[in-house]
């Protein structure tokens, strides 16, 4: 099958139906796994000690709220250009999952701020960016609902996402560009990663784990939403037909 | 295994993302039954889409 054939809504929710219990139980496994490298394999660190176990979820809940609107600018793509009805789908449900995973990033790194920095929240340029971040996020999902008209408010919301979009690069290098109290990568990086191996496995298979739940929720609140639309036609499709009688 | 003297601090965090997760997860379970629910309703009133014939 090609893939330019799954833009069509029937063909998703058939293959979303056959996805999603796989996605499901890949998605529990590698929870399983990752928790227990996590709490019983990965050693301390030697300068956060035992919170360094905060960062298995600080960081996945990151990375995540930075790829759901990176496909979210995708999507606008598609729905500016091509008016394409999926891709409004694919934007619309991203922003409540991609929140969500921001929401975790920002109290999970203010948790572990306190006991390591000695404060829940500085002003710095990385924690900044990833609140804008978060605020745009519910900023376009009020969007949604402040504009009746369906096609309105799917262009509005793609506008705004590809302007949001300026942010990614800004939370990315936010540490290389300015003096930042956040720690620069150490993961993603030239020269490769600074993290020892015995806590860079637990953090990629944590990493895995949340990036299945992401796609499990992502094509769940997919179909959802392809379902309340096709309510909506028949809903409409009824009163018309009240109508003419 | 032993979470050290800021053991509050990583449950909480793990807490809390248990709680968003299970929220999300119950989020998409619930609306999934709801629209079902409301297109099972209004196919059973014989209302269906022109592109399927009327069940």
């Amino acid at each position: 099958m090609e893939w330019i054939a799954l833009a069509n809504p029937s063909r998703f929710l058939a293959l979303a139906e056959r996805l999603l219990p796989w996605l499901a139980a890949a998605t529990a496994l590698a929870f399983a796994a990752g928790l227990y490298a996590a709490f019983f394999v990965a050693p301390e660190d030697y300068q956060q000690g035992a919170t360094v176990r905060i960062m298995f979820i600080h960081v996945p809940g990151a990375w995540l709220g930075m790829l759901g609107w990176a496909i979210m600018s995708v999507a606008a793509l598609g729905t500016l250009v091509w008016r394409h009805p999926l891709a409004d789908v694919a934007l619309k449900t991203a922003a409540p999952i991609g929140a969500a995973f921001t929401f975790v990033c920002l109290v999970t790194g203010a948790l572990w701020g306190r006991p390591m920095w000695g404060t829940y929240w500085v002003w710095d340029a990385r924690l900044t960016s990833v609140l804008v971040l978060f605020l745009m996020y519910l900023g376009l999902i009020a969007l949604w609902r402040a504009i009746e008209d369906r096609a309105r408010a799917a262009r509005a919301a793609a506008v705004l996402t590809l302007v949001g979009a300026v942010n990614l690069p800004i939370i990315k290098f936010s540490v290389d560009w300015w003096s930042t109290l956040h720690q620069p990568a150490s993961v993603f990086r030239v020269g490769g990663s600074t993290i020892h191996p015995a806590i860079l496995a637990p953090l990629l298979v944590m990493a895995l784990a949340f990036t299945l739940l992401f796609a499990t929720l992502y094509v769940s609140a997919m179909r959802n939403e392809i379902l309340r639309r096709r309510v909506r036609t028949l809903r409409l499709l009824q009163v018309q037909t009240v109508q003419g009688a | 295994m032993n979470l050290g003297p800021y053991a509050a601090f990583i449950l909480a965090a793990y807490s809390l993302t248990t709680a968003v997760v299970v929220a999300l997860i119950l989020w998409v379970l619930l609306d999934y039954r709801v629209q079902r629910k409301l297109l099972a309703d209004l196919e059973a009133r014989g209302v269906t889409r022109r592109s399927e014939p009327p069940r």
